[in-house]
């Protein structure tokens, strides 16, 4: 591999991660705040909301897993690899 | 297709070596044949050894089988539906079932101690071959329970609200098994690194609670699998009015 491919590959990576973590941080974000008023309204329902808001976080994380992906196919998988 | 900078001792980091299998002309990744044997057999033993002996009163596996029945049956009752979730329950079953055996597997078994000549033992789950053969799997059993369900009215789901959602529902086809696959072969894989990378910098105590964070999600994964699953057969088999 050319150094100039490592290099942007190596960027790349790093921005396709980095960047892939800022919308999901904001809906965990979100999504949070939506649990923690609803606790706090009905604090009976705890149990249910925990499930479901754990089952939402890992949707919203799976978008920066695919960031992730992208990531680990640049570093270890390089197409342009030649 | 290893990359040359990491050849530093990365706590035995190695992602996409594999110890290939020469089947006539397909070259086939050993590793995850051998692992998800094992955890197959494993998983196989332990319903043989808790069905067999079989109690009004149920006690001790009998008692965890029972109860992981009940789960899978709400599972698939809610998302399936009353009418035909008995057909697909021992499919979403399975699929549970293999994928949580196969994340715990991976990270509670000290599967490093058995040396292979090139690529290591792991979960079988963190091989993209394994979550896309799953997540091709379930695109099939959707497609056979519209069809099978609703024969040629299957279709209409395609222009239900309005003709114009036809290439999105079209698209969708092609998302649902990408993002299925993509989403349990990176978390499972992300899991795997995260642990790896702390072990190379800490090696003592601090990778412990991130091992935690990892058997969880690793659940939640299974989960997340299971139910999407029983969902997009749910969506096949609704019926609209």
């Amino acid at each position: 591999m050319d150094s100039i491919t490592s290099a942007a590959s190596v960027v790349a990576a790093g921005l396709a991660v980095g960047l892939g973590a800022i919308g999901p941080g904001l809906g965990q974000g979100n999504a949070a705040q939506g649990a923690v008023e609803g606790i706090a309204r009905q604090p009976e329902a705890e149990g249910k909301i925990r499930g479901t808001l754990l089952l939402s976080f890992a949707f919203m994380e799976s978008l920066t897993i695919y960031g992730l992906v992208v990531a680990l196919v640049l570093l270890f998988a390089n197409p342009f690899a030649g | 297709m290893g990359f040359p900078p990491f050849l530093i001792p990365f706590a035995e980091l190695e992602v996409g070596q594999h110890l290939y299998w020469q089947i006539g002309s397909l070259k086939i990744h050993g590793q995850v044949f051998i692992t998800s044997w094992i955890l197959l057999g494993a998983l196989i033993a332990f319903v043989v050894v808790g069905t067999k002996k079989m109690e009004r009163d149920p006690k001790g596996i009998q008692n965890l089988l029972e109860f992981l029945w009940d789960y899978i049956r709400d599972l698939a009752r809610t998302q399936i539906g009353e009418k035909v979730y008995r057909d697909w329950m021992p499919f979403i079953g399975t699929l549970f079932l293999f994928i949580f055996v196969s994340n715990w597997g991976g990270s509670l078994v000290p599967w490093r101690l058995i040396r292979l000549p090139s690529g290591e033992l792991g979960a079988p789950t963190a091989d993209i071959n394994t979550t896309i053969a799953l997540a091709l799997l379930v695109s099939l059993s959707y497609f056979y329970a519209g069809l099978s369900n609703k024969g040629l009215r299957y279709f209409e789901y395609y222009v239900h609200p309005t003709p114009i959602m036809l290439p999105f529902k079209i698209l969708e086809d092609f998302t649902k098994p990408l993002s299925l696959s993509f989403r349990l072969f990176g978390n499972i894989l992300a899991d795997e690194l995260v642990v790896a990378v702390l072990v190379f910098l800490v090696p003592l105590v601090l990778p412990i609670p991130v091992m935690f964070l990892g058997l969880f999600t690793s659940a939640i994964q299974a989960l997340i699998f299971a139910t999407l699953a029983a969902y997009y057969i749910g969506e096949a088999v609704e019926e609209h009015h």
